[in-house]
């Protein structure tokens, strides 16, 4: 199991600080004890579990700046926390430092339908987004699965994708501007409803710094006009070799799908049977191929689509009938992961990327593994755009077991970096994949990384420990980056 | 051509770095005009050169810094694919390495997304003279700080740029555009308004007198709108496009300087004297006109935007080309450049003064 890094001496306890704290938050924004810490013992990675020293649950960016700058002042890490959704442990807390909670930020502050963005609190729910204009004709795209309950600040923390990335990008593609508070409590303003800023693009460097370099108090999301039509095209295959053909075929005959899944078999027989959606259970992938535009447009693409997975062997293609039977398509897809859950006592879910010609050997690798770790395997896969979610079945009473999936899971996640991809496509790092970021970077890179940091956070407080491991953790982690046939930290001593 | 001379580069700045000697860095020089003056021993990426990498159906390619924007065109458009961002060239010896460098987007910005939006990784060049990658060949990455959309618009202050892999998008199959005659207030109106329904919008600009609504897709697709929308189908729409792209347009010719407002799109038209030239249906305007640089920027800030003198009159007095920064940001720009360039030798002042 990973732990966080080591973190820097702290003051948490200093009865002064607490009192401090009480001075700037009402009391019940202020939670010591331990029954009120339980429920921010972990995210939605849950194998991972550490009580906070306290949490902080403010909802003034007042309130926010006065902790921060108490947390300077007494050397206390802080870890945001939106609602906890996070899949790598990026909100895992520090036994010494405070969870910030952004849970009450939750406020949509102003919708502006003609230039299609609007400003947002961190805590607001993806969902909620859309839900507040689509009566604008508008929405806001990136849509991961968790979209019901995940807050658009940890989206932007975790630079979130979902299922329709292909056309419309992640989270860093669809989000405008943000206010971003330094522990110094400075307030940054990086972009806003203007299509570019000034100066470096800080911006970027936001999504995906998973609480490293600043808290998140205000988000303007860019808005794109809801297309007048999607249609859904479900296609089975024999092969997962050949449903990933035909994933290459329908990009080079230059169709950008709006949504592009392919699901191997033991996950299309999980999703059916909890979803029942009607999935055909003996293909051996399935490939979910949704088409969005105007009427015209989605009518051509859906034929010709369709045509071109025909020739690339589909068994067959079914297109959704109506509205609600592409919704119940999709929701089997979106299902997958609880459905998965329901086929064994637990599951530990991966989050590689893959250049996409590289899936039947990956695929097939995946599959020995899955033999010699006697684990078995379901794959979802974000065909569009090469992410891949193994998910590992195990049992966590079974002494071992856990430590079996992890290993499998490194060993996953260190295949898809020796093709050529990379070891969190959305999940982000968090305390997860600490170890796999040696096996991605090499030393100079990390500390070019731990740099940038610096610049945002000199004091090392904010969520330290996750998403860069230190060089000495990657010393010890063994399974290093080999950079130009050389053993990298020739410096550090091996244990 | 192909040809590796990270080496070579990589001993120039390590010998700069041990003499302290600035570097200024350029690719085929067709954007030497942008940013504040060039100063320092030239250090050109042009030789470093070729494509590496290219996929159709992954999506991707990538190349080394100095491949002229041309070769790297011409090979997509070979496979039916395209630059989604539009880069300007701003002339015939234009890099990838600047492109990404000035992070600057055409006309189809708006709608397909920026310089920025297309980055996938890059290996760069520090000031420390180190060799680093960031990022990938993937669309999907989120391992690391996302260093390397951070070095489009650096202008090179960061690092030098070696390789660069990008996104890229097949072209559309169709594309017509339609001109509107109507006032700078209406056309702002109505570029903002289209661009909230369900239309293939690709570029909207407005020269004072008509709007111009490029459309891209299926030609069911286009056609369907076209008729929703009226308008007169213009003939040679292409071309318009490109000289916009490359500022060949009567509107950019001749003396005076030029400045770019960057403002939320739907913004009715400026109170501002001079003459305007209105691209990115809206978010992106171009002024000519002899104001003071503060009432420009000022005006700019108060909108929500900002503004940065593109082309500067020789007559001109010499000022800040790129709009302040609050201090809390102009010290984490500062600290950030102290983390890739701590002896500031990389295109020193091309930015901001003083680093």
């Amino acid at each position: 199991m990973a732990h966080p890094d080591a973190t820097p001496a702290t003051h948490l306890r200093n009865p002064a600080f607490t009192q401090a704290l009480r001075a700037v938050l009402p009391s019940q924004a202020l939670l010591l004890d331990a029954e009120q810490l339980g429920p921010y013992e972990c995210d939605g990675l849950t194998a991972y579990r550490q009580l906070p020293g306290m949490v902080c649950l403010p909802d003034t960016v007042e309130q926010v700046r006065a902790i921060l700058r108490l947390c300077a002042q007494y050397r206390v890490p802080v870890v945001a926390r939106g609602a906890g959704t996070g899949l790598s442990g990026g909100a895992l807390p520090l036994a010494e430092g405070i969870i910030l909670s952004l849970a009450k930020f939750n406020r949509i502050l102003e919708i502006d339908p003609l230039n299609r963005c609007a400003r947002v609190e961190p805590g607001v729910r993806n969902l909620a987004i859309t839900q507040a204009v689509a009566n604008h004709g508008l929405y806001y795209a990136p849509d991961p699965s968790s979209q019901i309950a995940c807050s658009i600040g940890g989206n932007v923390a975790e630079n979130s994708g979902g299922v329709h990335c292909l056309k419309y990008g992640l989270t860093v593609h669809n989000v405008l501007g943000l206010k971003v508070l330094t522990l110094d409590g400075d307030i940054l303003e990086l972009g806003g409803a203007a299509l570019d800023a000034p100066g470096y693009d800080l911006l970027a460097v936001l999504h995906g710094s998973e609480g490293l370099l600043g808290i998140i108090v205000e988000i303007t999301v860019k808005l794109l006009p809801k297309p007048e039509r999607a249609q859904l095209l479900l296609a089975a295959f024999a092969s997962v070799a050949q449903a990933g053909e035909a994933v290459g075929q329908i990009i080079s005959a230059g169709f950008i799908p709006a949504g592009l899944e392919m699901m191997d078999n033991l996950a299309i027989r999980a999703a059916e049977a909890y979803a029942h959606v009607g999935y055909p259970v003996d293909a051996a992938a399935l490939l979910l191929c949704e088409l969005d535009g105007t009427n015209q447009e989605v009518s051509e693409q859906i034929f010709q689509v369709r045509q071109l997975l025909l020739a690339a062997g589909a068994t067959d293609v079914h297109t959704a009938r109506d509205e609600q039977e592409r919704l119940k398509l999709w929701a089997g897809r979106k299902a997958a992961f609880p459905a998965v859950g329901r086929i064994a006592p637990d599951y530990y879910c991966m989050d590689g990327t893959i250049p996409r010609k590289r899936l039947s050997e990956v695929l097939q690798r995946i599959a020995e593994l899955s033999a010699e770790y006697n684990l078995p395997v379901a794959n979802v896969f974000h065909a569009g755009d090469g992410n891949l979610h193994p998910l590992i079945l195990y049992d966590a009473n079974k002494p071992g077991e856990l430590a079996r999936a992890e290993q499998f899971g490194g060993q996953i996640l260190e295949l898809c970096v020796a093709v050529g991809g990379t070891i969190t496509g959305e999940h982000g790092v968090g305390v997860e994949k600490l170890g796999q970021m040696c096996t991605q970077f090499a030393p100079l890179e990390l500390q070019q990384f731990h740099a940038i940091k610096h610049a945002f956070d000199p004091l090392g407080l904010l969520n330290p420990g996750k998403a860069v491991p230190t060089l000495h953790r990657c010393a010890e982690f063994g399974a290093m980056h080999v950079h130009a046939g050389k053993l990298a930290f020739p410096e550090i001593e091996r244990f | 051509m192909s040809s590796d001379i990270s080496a070579q580069l990589q001993t120039a700045v390590r010998e700069a770095l041990a003499a302290r000697t600035p570097l200024q860095i350029e690719g085929g020089g067709s954007k030497r005009f942008y940013g504040r003056s060039p100063h320092g021993t030239v250090i050109s990426t042009a030789q470093h050169s070729g494509v590496i990498n290219y996929e159709p159906t992954e999506l991707v390619i990538t190349a080394r810094a100095g491949t002229p924007l041309n070769t790297i065109e011409n090979l997509l458009a070979e496979q039916g694919q395209m630059l989604p961002f539009e880069p300007p060239h701003f002339g015939p010896g234009a890099t990838l390495g600047g492109a990404i460098a000035c992070g600057l987007s055409g006309p189809r910005r708006p709608y397909a997304g920026a310089v920025r939006d297309f980055v996938l990784g890059v290996k760069i060049l520090t000031g420390q003279g180190d060799i680093l990658t960031f990022g990938g060949q993937v669309m999907k990455n989120v391992a690391g700080f996302d260093a390397s959309r951070l070095m489009a618009g650096a202008l090179g202050t960061l690092g030098i740029i070696l390789e660069a892999s990008l996104k890229v998008l097949p072209r559309p199959a169709h594309e017509q555009t339609l001109t509107f005659e109507c006032t700078s207030a209406e056309a702002i109106r109505n570029m903002n308004r289209w661009a909230a329904l369900p239309l293939p919008i690709s570029g909207a600009a407005y020269d004072g007198v008509h709007v111009y609504l490029r459309l891209s897709g299926g030609a069911a697709g286009v056609r369907q709108a076209c008729a929703e929308l009226g308008g007169t189908v213009h003939a040679d729409a292409h071309h318009f496009w490109h000289q916009l792209r490359e500022q060949q347009l009567p509107f950019f010719q001749g003396g005076g300087s030029l400045w770019r407002l960057s403002l939320p799109p739907a913004t009715p038209p400026l109170a501002l004297p001079g003459q305007w030239f209105i691209d990115w249906g809206g978010a992106q305007r171009w002024l000519r006109n002899p104001l003071p640089a503060e009432v420009i920027r000022a005006t700019a800030a108060r909108l929500g935007g900002h503004t940065m003198l593109f082309k500067r009159d020789e007559t001109d007095a010499p000022h800040e080309i790129f709009q302040p920064l609050p201090p809390p940001l102009a010290s984490i720009h500062r600290r950030l450049k102290a983390a890739f360039d701590p002896h500031g030798i990389l295109n020193p002042g091309r930015l901001y003064a003083n680093w």
